[in-house]
């Protein structure tokens, strides 16, 4: 394989998080809307002035792109939709990234974003994936939370991780949302509160599951040279990977796309993990979080229990880990949940986290992972963020 | 071991009648092949008839060699239970009404993994086997069983949601001069339904069937499919205590078009055969779908007894076959039309049965208590389509290979 | 004012001619003849609703009927048996209007047939009645009571594993009616003019052979002959007038004096 150009000269900046609720009577364009609009303000920008846009959201039906950029009067010269759930912000960022490398775009606006109503996450799991469809939904309708029950059951006996195991992940985050003023999750949540909270697909309870919300995400992508004219803080992408459908042969999933690309991700960004001063992980249940630190390099496969046994993962601990809270305290606003991370990172690296900011965030790694289209999470993605300060 | 199934307690009048539901329906067109394996009550997969890999989910191409050929194969159902849950919360009105509700990952002996059901006498980690049943939307689902039978085990919750099982249900036996009326009644006894009706028309004529009925303690009802008025006023009496209804109704003569000349015989054909069919669903189905929630003896199922030869007709018994045949074409429109309710339509295909009108055939002949094992088993595996009998078998597998090469041999005159 | 009709018209204004109905009720569930199932057979009368003040007609009810024209009380005409199949006016479209109002005479039997199910009339019994009440007038309707309509479900045709089982006229009986009497008809309770066994008879079903052959009239599923009187009664059996028809249901009126039955 042929090594692989850097994105120097690129940067992601004018992160925006559009506050999450709990259902929305709005529909995805206009929290698509809200948070392009903050990004663009963020940065001095008027619509017409991007000439590049990525959208990614599961409510903008029969809406793609297209439609959104006569609906937002939008004029861009590249358009792309990235329909890849938690793996979208990572992926919308490289796919940008090139885009603005290679001249064909100038500023690219991505912005993820879905809304809530009342009963749209029964339908949109209805509609979700043939797969799902066909074999995943006729055995009890459980959403994702029957695949996490299942694999996070199967990870469990290979690997003799506890609940009190994944608990400390929730209750870290837990922490980080209290000093996250958009967080849905305001309340403390203590190790006993985890464990004695309502069974939802055992062994996953209330507290392993995300809450489904509205919210939107958008962040931009540019060359150096624009942001430091419009005076903006901005991170440098150091490196990138994807991989879709990986391991298909495994029985169950216990690992992701990354073990495949990830000394490509330290090589291209030319770091370690132990160089990360904070982490990000795709978050919808714990279990998951556990596999992208084993399979991001972090420690060994099935050593994630223990290596986080003895870590702290606020945002004041010695391994910070989704210091906004997360999907699992600051709620999932669909295809929202794969900017998060992400956006949060930025933020860190540029520092300009305010209360869940990192003392002295310099290097960040933000990981997706999306779309369970039948029993397995299909999408995986991670990029390394640098700040210049 | 399962808990053993309670008999259900009379119902509470004050109480509301639970609503039907049922299980997510979509299904893409490939998924569909699995439904109709389970209609037959096979274990089938997607096999690539290039690499012969194994597939599942059902797709439209291999996802070793991309060859599109991917007919469906009798596979083995063995595997390891190597995950499981119990959903306790889940937005399917359906599932929500049945919790918790166990599923599991299944890794088969063949490769794929499988998300399925889960009987409760599963160990985790230990071996299963899988079954392909219809659930009650009437769609194909796999279950993992224990490897080895278990107490009770047909009790089970989450399998007998899967089956049509009569036991502690009452069957309506649509006509009791049908010679195959007392078999089926002694079967359902067997089998343990809490009671049998049996339909009697004009009961001013004996027939030899009732002392045989009587000793299995049936209870009659005047009926007679022919007539609107009687069908109307027995549904309007015993409509819900109807779980499970059997049509045996039965008109046949001798025949072809020309051999009989008129339509006489054929026009009772139809009101028995077809307007009978007809009558009782007008009258009896409605009750029926209103009833398909309601606990252990809830509404389940409705049966057909057919001929093969409703598949593809011969002049032998050619207009009798085709009052058949517009039996089955109205039973294909009542599957739609009670799959919202999620009550199910078995249709028996029989062979030459042995009475008076197949006489003339050699054998093999299917004996009333063939039958009605066959249509005990159906039940209680759930099935929708049995094919009875060695005759049955066979045209069923003909038909599948190739409809017209069926079609002529039929229909193939003697030697000029 | 002594015109004939003008005269019955006030007796049964005044009640002293009555009108009583021989017919059962057209039903779903009345028996019909039963054959060997290799034949064709009987319609049963069916009832099929076309609408009842509903969508498929607001402001009415109707029916659509099904039936053989040999279902419940019905009338044979010569046509029915190969006996008669070639003689003149032998479908019912082709009688003349006036062979359906006629004299009336009934011969009870009911004591006999409830001894004896396979009772079978004589013509010594006829003479015997005439005995009684005199000579049977020509071109009447003989009835044969025997009650057997007052019997219902399976004891209506006492069907048994040799066949039905229930009275009729031995083909002697109807030769002296034909021969002797020149009878318009004959006509009984049962469900055919011949007894239960009558096809071990000689001829076979001697009251349709013999009576169409000779180009007489039939009456079967008659209700109720206990209240007609012996003699004097007139018969009204009108046939719906079916081209080519071979018999009709149809209903039996008779006008009997006050007090006479």
């Amino acid at each position: 394989m042929a090594r692989r150009q850097g994105y120097d000269g690129v940067v992601v900046t004018a992160p925006v998080s559009v506050p999450y609720e709990r259902y929305s009577i709005e529909t995805a364009h206009w929290w698509i809307a809200r948070a392009l609009r903050a990004s663009l303000q963020a940065a001095g920008l008027k619509p017409l002035e991007i000439d590049g846009f990525t959208v990614s959201s599961f409510t903008l039906s029969p809406d793609t792109a297209v439609g959104l950029t006569q609906h937002l009067g939008l004029c861009p010269r590249w358009l792309d939709h990235i329909p890849m759930g938690g793996a979208s912000g990572v992926v919308a960022l490289r796919r940008a990234a090139r885009a603005v490398q290679a001249g064909d775009a100038d500023i690219v606006a991505c912005v993820a974003g879905d809304t809530n109503h009342i009963d749209s996450f029964r339908t949109l799991l209805s509609g979700f994936s043939r797969f799902a469809s066909d074999a995943s939904y006729p055995y009890g309708f459980g959403g994702p939370n029957v695949n996490f029950a299942l694999l996070t059951d199967r990870y469990m006996q290979e690997f003799n991780a506890t609940r009190e195991d994944f608990g400390r992940i929730c209750v870290a985050q837990r922490d980080n949302a209290l000093r996250y003023p958009n967080a849905m999750m305001k309340k403390p949540l203590t190790l006993e509160d985890y464990l004695n909270a309502r069974a939802i697909a055992d062994p996953i309870a209330l507290f392993d599951c995300v809450m489904p919300c509205a919210g939107s995400e958008a962040f931009l992508v540019m060359r150096e040279d624009e942001a430091i004219k419009r005076d903006l803080p901005f991170a440098r992408i150091k490196g990138t990977i994807e991989r879709h459908n990986a391991h298909a042969s495994d029985p169950i999933q216990l690992r992701g796309g990354w073990t495949l690309d990830v000394d490509d991700l330290y090589d291209m960004a030319g770091c370690a993990p132990t160089d990360m001063d904070l982490v990000q992980t795709y978050d919808d249940y714990p279990v998951i979080s556990m596999m992208q630190i084993e399979d991001l390099g972090f420690c060994e496969k099935g050593g994630a229990p223990e290596f986080l046994r003895s870590r702290d993962m606020t945002v004041t601990g010695d391994f910070p880990h989704n210091t906004n809270g997360g999907q699992l305290s600051a709620g999932q606003a669909g295809a929202a949940g794969g900017f998060i991370g992400l956006v949060e990172a930025i933020r860190q690296v540029t520092g300009t986290a305010a209360g869940t900011q990192v003392k002295d965030a310099r290097r960040a790694l933000v990981s997706g992972f999306g779309m369970i289209n039948y029993d397995r999470g299909v999408c995986s993605s991670a990029a390394i963020l640098e700040g210049t300060a | 071991m399962s808990d053993p199934l309670q008999p259900p307690l009379k119902k509470n009048p004050q109480k509301r009648t639970v609503s039907p539901t049922r299980p997510p329906e979509g299904r893409s067109r490939a998924a569909l092949g699995l439904t109709a394996a389970a209609a037959e009550g096979r274990f089938a997969l997607q096999c690539c008839a290039e690499c012969g890999a194994v597939q599942y989910p059902p797709r439209d191409a291999c996802s070793t060699c991309l060859s599109t050929e991917l007919p469906w194969r009798d596979v083995s159902p063995k595997g390891t239970l190597i995950a499981d849950t119990f959903i306790r919360a889940t937005t399917s009105l359906y599932f929500r009404d049945r919790l918790p509700w166990r599923t599991g990952t299944v890794q088969l002996d063949l490769g794929p993994s499988v998300i399925c059901h889960v009987h409760g006498d599963c160990e985790k980690g230990a071996r299963v086997v899988l079954l392909n049943r219809l659930d009650r939307a009437g769609q194909g689902v796999l279950i993992a069983t224990p490897e080895k039978r278990t107490p009770n085990m047909q009790d089970d919750p989450q399998l007998r949601a899967m089956s049509s099982d009569p036991n502690y249900r009452r069957v309506l036996i649509t006509d009791a001069r049908t010679p195959n009326a007392p078999a089926l009644a002694k079967a359902l006894r067997t089998a343990g339904a809490a009671h049998v009706f049996v339909g009697e028309g004009e009961t001013w004529r004996p027939y030899p069937e009732r002392a045989a009925l009587e000793s299995l303690g049936v209870e009659f009802l005047p009926l007679d499919v022919t007539d609107t008025s009687s069908v109307n006023r027995m549904a309007a009496e015993y409509g819900s205590k109807v779980d499970i209804l059997i049509n045996n109704a039965r008109f046949l003569r001798p025949g072809g078009v020309l051999a009989r000349g008129d339509t006489g015989f054929a026009r009772d054909e139809i009101e028995v055969n077809y307007l009978g069919l007809m009558r009782l669903a007008q009258a009896f189905g409605p009750a029926m779908c209103a009833r398909t929630g309601d606990g252990v003896n809830s509404a389940v199922a409705w049966v057909n007894i057919l001929a093969a030869t409703s598949l593809s007709n011969s002049p032998e018994m050619g207009c009798f076959s085709a009052s058949q045949s517009a039996a089955r074409a109205l039973s294909q429109s009542l599957r739609g039309e009670f799959r919202s309710a999620g009550l199910r339509v078995m249709n028996t295909y029989v062979g030459p049965t042995e009475d008076d009108w197949h006489q003339p055939l050699p054998p093999p002949k299917v004996t009333a208590n063939a039958l009605a094992r066959d249509v005990i088993k159906g039940l209680t595996d759930g099935l929708e389509d049995v094919y009875c009998g060695d005759v049955a078998k066979d045209m069923a597998d003909k038909y599948r290979r190739d409809p017209k090469v069926l079609e002529r041999e039929l229909t193939m005159g003697g030697e000029a | 004012m002594t015109s004939p009709l003008a005269n019955l018209a006030s007796a049964l204004a005044s009640g002293e001619i009555e009108v009583i109905d021989l017919t059962h009720t057209l039903d779903p569930d009345f028996p019909v003849i039963v054959l060997p199932p290799e034949f064709g057979q009987c319609a049963r009368f069916r009832m099929e609703e076309i609408s009842a003040y509903d969508h498929r007609g607001p402001a009415w009810k109707w029916h659509n009927i099904s039936m053989s024209e040999h279902t419940g009380t019905h009338f044979d005409a010569p046509s029915h048996w190969v006996s008669g199949r070639d003689l003149p006016q032998s479908a019912v479209d082709e009688i003349p209007v006036e062979r359906f109002v006629g004299p009336v005479v009934v011969i009870d039997c009911s004591a006999q047939s409830a001894e004896d199910p396979d009772f079978l009339l004589r013509p010594e019994h006829i003479t015997a009645w005439e005995g009684e009440h005199g000579p049977i007038p020509p071109d009447a309707w003989v009835l044969m009571r025997t009650d057997w309509s007052k019997k219902s479900g399976a004891a209506y045709l006492n069907m048994h594993d040799d066949g039905p089982h229930s009275p009729g006229p031995t083909p002697e009986a109807i030769r002296f009616l034909i021969e002797q009497r020149a009878i318009r008809g004959f006509g009984t309770e049962t469900v055919g003019t011949d007894a239960g066994q009558g096809m071990h008879l000689s001829p076979p079903y001697p009251a349709h052979f013999l009576l169409h052959g000779a180009g007489k009239y039939g009456l079967q599923c008659l209700h109720g002959l206990d209240r007609l009187p012996p003699t004097g009664a007139v018969l009204m059996a009108a046939p719906l007038k079916i081209r080519n028809g071979t018999g009709s249901p149809l209903r039996v009126l008779a006008m009997i004096e006050k007090d006479t039955a």
